[in-house]
């Protein structure tokens, strides 16, 4: 949905993606409008799998030129593919495809906690979180709470982002809504009904954009703009502990 | 005395017939989600799940979920990894079987989910997702479709999930599930299986876009037990993803 209102708002020229639409009804209007019709804009589509954008924020993040693999044989992703490519095993195997890395320019990845270095601690399903700040020119972490230094260092292996990848490191509570935050926020899931409805016309996108984004100058006054009902339904006051982990030297 | 049931509850325990128990299953999201809940509280309590976003599974998520990443499909899990990982597992093949949804599908069982022309505009459909990495990697893919002459073409316009073709490695589609019946595809071509109740072959032949044999004599798709529909109507309680109104794939 992030990426569809981005390409809506007329601001993408170019999606590297394997998917993109609405949690809620499949489609995205914005992506339909802009590959179908070029409105607000043409876009140049380059098509992946789940698998392929992983293994090029892979290959960037362990700084190879690409990563072989399996996937996509087959199929009408990866042929011409300007990123993938046939590659032979040197090892005399079966031959593969070569997935060119992606180095993107700047990556933004939401996690609970962060110290002020940046150090940050990120739980529940990680997705590509971690290869993309990995994989990124630069890296901003974004974070329900900036904790003291002692938090993070108390459980290391919980710190999948060290804090000299990261260029700057913000405290924005609700900064991932409407997805869900474990142990912060349950996903909201209305907003992407909402936009699903109203993203179908360029008016209703237009009118979306200014109520949601526009009009809000920061994420504070878009908690305040849900409404206090909406964000006490939405905030986990449930605890469930995970058992501690001794690190005594 | 068999209960009133929607036709995507009997999908859903369609999908969990699939599931054998001890297996290591691709889940996907919407009815596979519940077939694999489903699966697991009836004949298949050993079967493990592996969801895209990096979450393994070996109990049903705790309560209702809209996507993968909702915090209850979180606590509880086996473990929280990266996309990267699980989509190794299944590279490796670890993966017996998956799921995976369509916008349009061939007789060879390809799968397009990225763009048509079918119905005379060109339509951009959201992409691959994981679909095209499931169809490649998977020990054996279940595809899961709405049963619509547009959708079920002679020659799809874009193979995203790659059906059988020569030189496939491993897997390949073995079962469809649609809005009417079952059928089978571990031959290399579509072949009706059985009807939902109250479907005739004649209906099925109409809203297949190319020939299809169908014995008059066929057999009818088992209704839902009371448990089965019990375990459901528990899972989503609103038919949200049951309901008949809902859109499948």
């Amino acid at each position: 949905m992030a990426f569809d209102q981005l390409i809506a708002a007329g601001n993408v020229a170019k999606v590297i993606a394997a998917w993109v639409g609405n949690v809620a009804g499949g489609s995205g209007y914005g992506f339909r409008r802009a590959y179908e019709q070029g409105v607000p804009r043409r876009i140049v589509m380059e098509d992946h799998s789940n698998f392929t954008v992983g293994l090029a924020l892979k290959a960037a993040a362990m700084g190879l030129p690409y990563l072989p693999t399996f996937t996509g044989i087959g199929g009408d992703i990866v042929r011409g593919h300007p990123h993938i490519r046939p590659v032979d095993d040197p090892f005399g195997g079966p031959s593969l495809l070569a997935v060119a890395a992606v180095k993107p320019d700047v990556a933004i990845v939401h996690v609970q906690r962060a110290d002020v270095q940046g150090n940050a601690h990120l739980w529940g399903n990680l997705g590509l979180t971690v290869e993309a700040a990995y994989a990124a020119r630069r890296t901003i972490v974004t974070c329900e709470e900036i904790v003291p230094e002692a938090v993070i260092r108390s459980d290391p292996n919980r710190t999948v982002i060290p804090g000299f990848l990261v260029t700057a490191v913000v405290e924005e509570p609700g900064g991932a809504l409407p997805s869900s935050v474990q142990g912060y926020w349950r996903r909201d899931f209305e907003p992407f009904l909402r936009y699903h409805r109203d993203s179908r016309t360029l008016d209703g996108f237009q009118a979306w954009l200014r109520e949601w984004v526009l009009d809000l100058p920061d994420r504070q006054a878009y908690l305040r703009h849900m409404g206090d009902a909406a964000a006490e339904r939405l905030r986990v006051r449930d605890r469930r502990l995970a058992a501690a982990a001794n690190f005594a030297p | 005395m068999i209960a009133t049931y929607t036709r995507r509850e009997l999908m859903v325990v369609a999908a969990a017939r699939e599931i054998r128990d001890g297996e290591i299953v691709f889940v996907g999201m919407r009815l596979p989600l519940l077939g694999f809940g489903l699966a697991k509280a009836t004949h298949a309590p050993d079967a493990v799940g592996l969801f895209e976003n990096g979450v393994i599974r070996d109990r049903p998520a705790e309560a209702f979920i809209y996507t993968m990443g909702d915090p209850p499909n979180i606590a509880g899990a086996v473990a929280c990894l990266g996309l990267n990982d699980v989509m190794s597992l299944l590279q490796q093949g670890r993966v017996d079987v998956g799921f995976i949804g369509g916008a349009e599908i061939d007789p060879l069982g390809n799968l397009n989910t990225t763009r048509t022309s079918g119905s005379g505009s060109l339509v951009r459909l959201p992409g691959s997702g994981g679909g095209g990495d499931i169809a490649s990697l998977a020990g054996r893919t279940v595809l899961i479709m709405e049963h619509e002459p547009r959708r079920f073409r002679e020659r799809v316009d874009y193979i995203t999930s790659p059906g059988h073709f020569p030189g496939r490695r491993r897997g390949g589609p073995a079962t469809l599930i649609t809005t009417l019946g079952v059928f089978d595809l571990s031959s290399g071509r579509v072949r009706a299986v059985t009807l939902h109740p109250g479907v005739t072959p004649e209906q099925v032949r109409q809203a297949t876009g190319f020939p299809l044999a169908i014995d008059e004599g066929i057999d009818a798709t088992a209704p839902p037990s009371t448990d089965e529909l019990a375990y459901i109507r528990k899972a989503d309680p609103d038919g949200f993803w049951t309901g008949d109104t809902m859109k499948a794939g």
